[in-house]
């Protein structure tokens, strides 16, 4: 049905314009603002699922692409696609921000139509992101993510915005200008901006070096991993319930993305030699992370942390694959840590997005965050509470859960690699557990706390949709994420041929 | 036959479902009725089940059901083995689940949170129909952590109770610390049998037994690895020492999932994995020396610690531990069978005690204390009778069930010559004294001597038509009769008729069993037995010393107790487990975790790099700043000498100064 349209154009650009018709005619009449916004972020998510129908599993190459000359002189193009490994990742911004319109809606009282536009921008630029498959025009996009960032931070955010702007401003922002240096270093040496025609150029180890280096500045800060992770518990802090969303479920994906995109198939003789990094600095998210979630005492901050150990095991699942390798695995093995990885992003989108709205639920009634002002929140709001629950138990990695699969999978994957990387990556079953039911504990049971605790009103129809939504998605992955794996496989394993050609 | 499988597991899901989703809409009656309708198909169904496995046509049924996932050539699936061991599992976890599901209905009548607890109940049921339904290690891992969440959920059912929080949160995570084992265990069956589902992995065991990996800088079996890190999970689930202690805490929860969940099913799964994965366990001398030593020492020091209890539940709790430890003292003996023979016994006397507990609790007004009871029999005779049977059957009075499935485990590990086999021989026969010991203190505290209830209690009995309504006492009453008599009927072809065939694979160098069966001459010279057995004289004593104290001369219990003031102590403290898992492990990684987030992530990544290299580049600015002043003469006179600079660089330069 869709064939003959330039779907992933529509994708990119129908939010954007959308956003700026908002921004331009919404601030009289916030209502129409709305239920607009709903619209363009409704159409845009069916079409995302029209991309999922149309999209050819089995087949490993760039699907739906466009490409058309940009910019003559420098020889860049207006260049999007899409394979197994950005598919899911452009449903998903699709999907998350249909959540946020939703969750925004009687809410967000100071300047909807423009918080709302923010988002529709922020959403078509994301999706930009994924499709891209231009070097230029991924660097343009990456960057330009920042700004409705920023500004959604530093307008509906909290008291301490400025400082968390600032940090998250510079911090990306000094990632990614090596990243540019890096991507002009590749055109020169490959002769095109193409993203696919930067690989497997052969170049020697030492440019792979410091190529790898310079993409992991800009990759590892957007994951984020340790020690490069301290703008995102100010962020997550300061930013609205949707900042927090997005954040979480789409723009940490893009630092596993960029991975996958360029760091692996690029310069994998460096992925190679410095994998002892990654995995190291991998497994500290894991425990190191784990242990200090454990003691945050705002919901926020601690949700941030449990992110940054979770996307642990995404990097670790990345580059695990050559220790497996090495250590005589098969192709099975690399693909386990591999698909691991990358279904732990997926699933991480849903469970961050679910935790970050419960949230946010709490805090419009309360005003508060901190774990110690709650108690016995299920007396009051029983449906909640069970969802909540659910969303924590899928964020300790329970099976029946998706958050259950990619970190099953990773696991699964490292014992490959040694007794060791498994053994540490385990902990994550007690941390993991410990961080998220001791917060429930906290938090929803007990005695009622105090007078706002029992006077809490039980989520209405809108707040059920979002979050009953989000656990049926999260169960359902976590039954049968066979479809999920079965569109990624063949370009991950297209990626594993790049990586190590021997295999 | 896999309709009807599915069926059987899905049942109670549906009502689970159900109950949960739309129970204000449905009532409370239809609640009860839907979920014990779930239950009571999918009882039916697999009693019908064992009966085509043990007198009809049925064979091992070993199917997938759907693909969880692909990846590469790894296939993962859900999917059902049903052999005669499962079906035996099936029959234990339905049929005393529908008896408690039915004796709910009197516990919880009162309770605002009646179709919760119904559907908790129906999704336990499903959870460890799937765990023990499994044919491969990934489903068997979902099982094992769905019982864990419902365990979780229903200890913590009444979550307005601290103390009921604190100890499923404390039960969730003790059993995730078995599980890092376990999990670490199924990958390592996955990397070197290249499969998760079970009659590969068995098979490509049986083809490579020697095989070895590095590990500790020694090499070692993989077969020995992989079954000591199932093992770990094992001792998580079926809380063995030292990952025993969320067990007695467990007792916060409502009675009836006490019954269920902590003494009839779900802790009983470590015992079943173990018998499931005897092809693996058979290959390893170290793993099952470890099973019987680990078994023996929660058999015996456990059973210690139910003596200074005075909450009857606790007491039942404690017991539970020490018959959970002679189970895995069968295991690790290769006698499996046994095993999972006292795993069907104990799961009907034991659950019955927890329902006769109950029904005890609920009659004296949520009265846990057995210091505060006494003579109850004159109010409470069927309760009475009932815990009366179930008493003699724990321990092990010749011809009640108990005592073959007992007995047996003891002849078993007296003639295993396995490394430790002594010592579990004298920890499971003094073990014999400790139970008889501890069940007749609680049965004569209870039911016999002065009343000693407290006031409030009495007045609310003498409130009540009668003390315990017939909905919860059908259910003893059923439970009764497999008490009594399954023992005598089933040792015969359980333990010696090779009934689990293909199911139990033992090593004919470590039959045990094939030993025994010499001996045996039938359930009848088995029980005549007990005359010549130590074991029965020492559960005799038990009961002789537990009468003479606490009936006799209880006026002599102050000056035993000051005589063992200090023995008493260091029970009372339960060792010192929970001291050292509070402070040391639980707040030890708090502290560890504050550690971090201040000295590494506050004060060196963001004070020192972060913030520091702000705090550098401002003072760089500052400095710059001063140069723009915004005065014109400021910038002139800089202009100026920068002029004259140049033009001396530049004339310097011509002239060949330099």
């Amino acid at each position: 049905m869709f064939e003959g349209l330039p779907l992933l154009s529509l994708l990119v650009w129908l939010p954007v314009i959308g956003g700026v018709v908002v921004l331009l005619t919404g601030a009289q009449n916030a209502e129409r603002a709305r239920w607009f916004s709903l619209g363009i972020a409704a159409v845009v998510f069916l079409l995302s699922l029209a991309l999922w129908q149309g999209f050819e599993t089995g087949v490993a190459g760039m699907q739906w692409v466009e490409r058309n000359v940009w910019i003559a002189a420098f020889d860049i193009h207006y260049h999007l696609g899409v394979d197994g490994i950005s598919m899911p990742l452009v449903v998903l911004t699709a999907f998350s921000t249909l959540l946020v319109v939703i969750a925004a809606w009687e809410v967000v009282k100071y300047k909807p139509a423009q918080y709302l536009a923010a988002f529709l921008i922020m959403e078509g630029i994301m999706i930009g992101v994924f499709s891209a498959l231009d070097a230029i025009l991924f660097y343009v996009f990456f960057e330009a993510m920042l700004i409705p960032m920023f500004l959604i931070i530093g307008i509906w955010g909290g008291p301490n915005r400025i400082y968390a702007t600032l940090k998250f401003f510079l911090y990306t922002f000094l990632g990614s200008v090596m990243m540019l240096i890096a991507l002009i270093y590749l055109r020169i040496q490959a002769g095109s901006f193409g993203i696919t025609d930067f690989y497997g150029l052969g170049l020697p180890l030492n440019a792979q070096v410091m190529i790898f280096l310079a993409l992991l500045a800009a990759f590892a800060v957007k994951v984020p991993m340790f020690p490069v992770h301290t703008w995102l518990p100010d962020a997550h802090v300061e930013a609205p319930t949707g900042g927090s969303v997005i954040l979480a479920a789409i723009t940490l994906k893009i630092g596993g993305y960029g991975f996958l995109r360029f760091s692996l198939p690029i310069t994998p003789d460096a992925s190679l030699a410095l994998d002892w990094l990654l995995i190291g600095l991998s497994l500290i998210a894991v425990v190191y992370i784990g242990l200090v979630a454990m003691v945050q005492e705002d919901l926020k901050k601690l949700i941030a942390y449990s992110s940054i150990a979770h996307m642990g095991f995404v990097t670790l699942g990345f580059f695990l694959v050559f220790r497996i390798i090495a250590a005589g695995g098969d192709q099975s093995g690399a693909l386990l840590a591999l698909e691991g990885g990358m279904v732990q992003m997926i699933s991480h989108g849903f469970i961050s997005a679910a935790m970050f709205l419960s949230v946010g639920v709490l805090y419009d009634r309360m005003h508060t965050r901190m774990i110690a002002d709650f108690g016995g929140v299920a007396t009051r709001m029983p449906i909640f509470a069970g969802l909540f629950v659910l969303f924590a138990m899928a964020n300790a990695g329970l099976p029946g859960t998706s958050g259950f699969v990619g970190e099953f999978m990773v696991i699964l994957a490292s014992f490959q690699a040694g007794f060791w990387y498994a053994a540490v990556a385990a902990l994550t079953l007690i941390l993991g557990a410990a961080y998220s039911l001791w917060m429930i504990k906290r938090v929803v049971y007990g005695e009622v706390k105090n007078t706002q605790v029992a006077e809490l009103e039980d989520i209405n129809r809108r707040e059920l949709l979002l979050l009953g939504s989000l656990a049926v998605i999260i169960i359902f992955f976590g039954v049968y994420p066979a479809p999920l794996i079965a569109v990624m496989e063949p370009s991950l394993a297209a990626l594993l041929q790049i990586m190590v050609p021997t295999l | 036959m896999k309709m009807i499988y599915l069926l059987i597991a899905l049942a109670p899901l549906f009502g689970a479902a159900v109950a949960g989703l739309a129970g204000s809409t449905i009532g409370r009656e239809n609640a009860h009725r839907l979920t014990i309708l779930a239950v009571a198909v999918s009882a039916g169904l697999s009693l019908w089940v064992l009966y085509q496995h043990v007198w009809g046509s049925a064979v091992t049924f070993n199917e997938t059901i759907y693909t969880w996932a692909m990846v590469g050539d790894l296939r993962l699936e859900v999917g059902f083995l049903v052999d005669r061991l499962t079906a035996v599992m099936m029959v234990v976890v339905t049929t005393v689940s529908l008896a408690v599901h039915v004796y709910t209905v009197g516990y919880m009548h009162d309770d605002p949170g009646y179709q919760r607890f119904f559907s908790y109940i129906n999704l336990f049921t499903f959870a460890m129909l799937m765990l023990v339904m499994a044919n491969n290690f990934l489903q068997l891992f979902f099982g094992w952590e769905a019982v864990g969440l419902v365990s979780y959920l229903l200890i913590g059912f009444w979550y307005k109770k601290e103390s009921a929080i604190f100890a499923n949160l404390k039960a969730f995570l003790v059993n995730r610390v078995g599980d890092f084992g376990f999990l670490l265990g199924i990958a390592a069956v996955l990397f070197y049998y290249n499969s998760l589902d079970y009659v590969e992995v068995f098979g490509a065991a049986r083809a490579a037994p020697e095989l070895t990996l590095s590990i500790f800088g020694t090499e070692a079996l993989v077969v020995t690895v992989a079954c000591l890190l199932l093992f770990i999970g094992a001792m998580g689930k079926s809380a063995q020492v030292p990952l025993h202690v969320w067990l007695p805490d467990s007792m916060e929860g409502p009675t009836p999932i006490s019954a269920l969940i902590h003494a009839a099913t779900m802790v009983t799964a470590g015992i079943y994995l173990v018998a499931r994965m005897s092809p693996l366990f058979e290959f390893s001398e170290t793993a099952l020396t470890v099973v019987l030593i680990i078994g023996a020492i929660t058999a015996l020091f456990m059973g210690l610690v139910g003596l200074v209890q005075h909450d009857i539940k606790r007491v039942i709790a404690y017991s539970t531990l020490s018959q959970l430890g002679y189970m895995f003292v069968a295991l690790g003996a290769s006698a499996y069978a046994a095993g999972v023979f006292h795993l069907m016994t104990h799961a009907f006397f034991k659950a019955l005690l927890f329902l006769g507990a109950g029904a005890i609790i609920v009659a004296l007004h949520h009265e846990q204390d057995m210091r505060r009871m006494g003579n109850l029999r004159r109010y409470l005779p069927i309760t009475h009778i009932t815990m009366l049977l179930a008493t003699l059957a724990l321990v092990g009075t010749p011809f009640f069930s108990g005592y073959y499935s007992k007995d047996a485990i003891i002849e078993a590990v007296h003639l295993s010559d396995r490394a430790g086999a002594g010592f579990a021989y004298v920890a499971v026969l003094l073990g014999v004294f400790i139970t008889s010991l501890y069940s007749f203190r609680l049965y004569f505290l209870v039911f016999w001597g002065e009343e000693r209830i407290d006031p409030h209690a009495r007045e609310h009995m003498s409130h009540l038509p009668r003390y315990v309504l017939p909905v919860m006492q059908w259910p003893l009453i059923l439970l009764a009769i497999p008490s009594v008599v399954i023992g005598y009927l089933t040792i015969a072809p359980m333990l010696f008729g090779g009934f689990f065939g293909e199911a139990i694979y033992v090593a004919p160098a470590n039959d045990v069993l094939a030993l025994l069966s010499e001996k045996f001459h039938g359930s009848f010279a088995f029980a005549l037995h007990a005359a010549v057995n130590p074991a029965f004289w020492l559960a005799v004593a038990g009961a002789v010393v537990a009468w003479f104290f606490f009936i006799l001369r209880p006026s002599l219990l102050p000056t035993v107790n000051e005589r063992f003031k200090l023995i008493i102590q260091v029970l009372e403290h339960k060792y010192g487990f929970d001291l050292l898992y509070k402070e040391g492990f639980a707040g030890g990684g708090r502290l560890l975790g504050r550690t971090l987030w201040r000295v590494g992530d506050q004060g060196l990544i963001d004070g020192l790099i972060v913030n520091g290299t702000a705090r550098t580049i401002g003072r760089l600015a500052g400095l710059l700043r001063g140069a723009q002043s915004g005065y014109l003469y400021h910038y002139a006179f800089a202009m100026i000498l920068g002029l004259l600079l140049l033009l001396t660089v530049f004339v310097a330069n011509w002239r060949g100064w330099f």
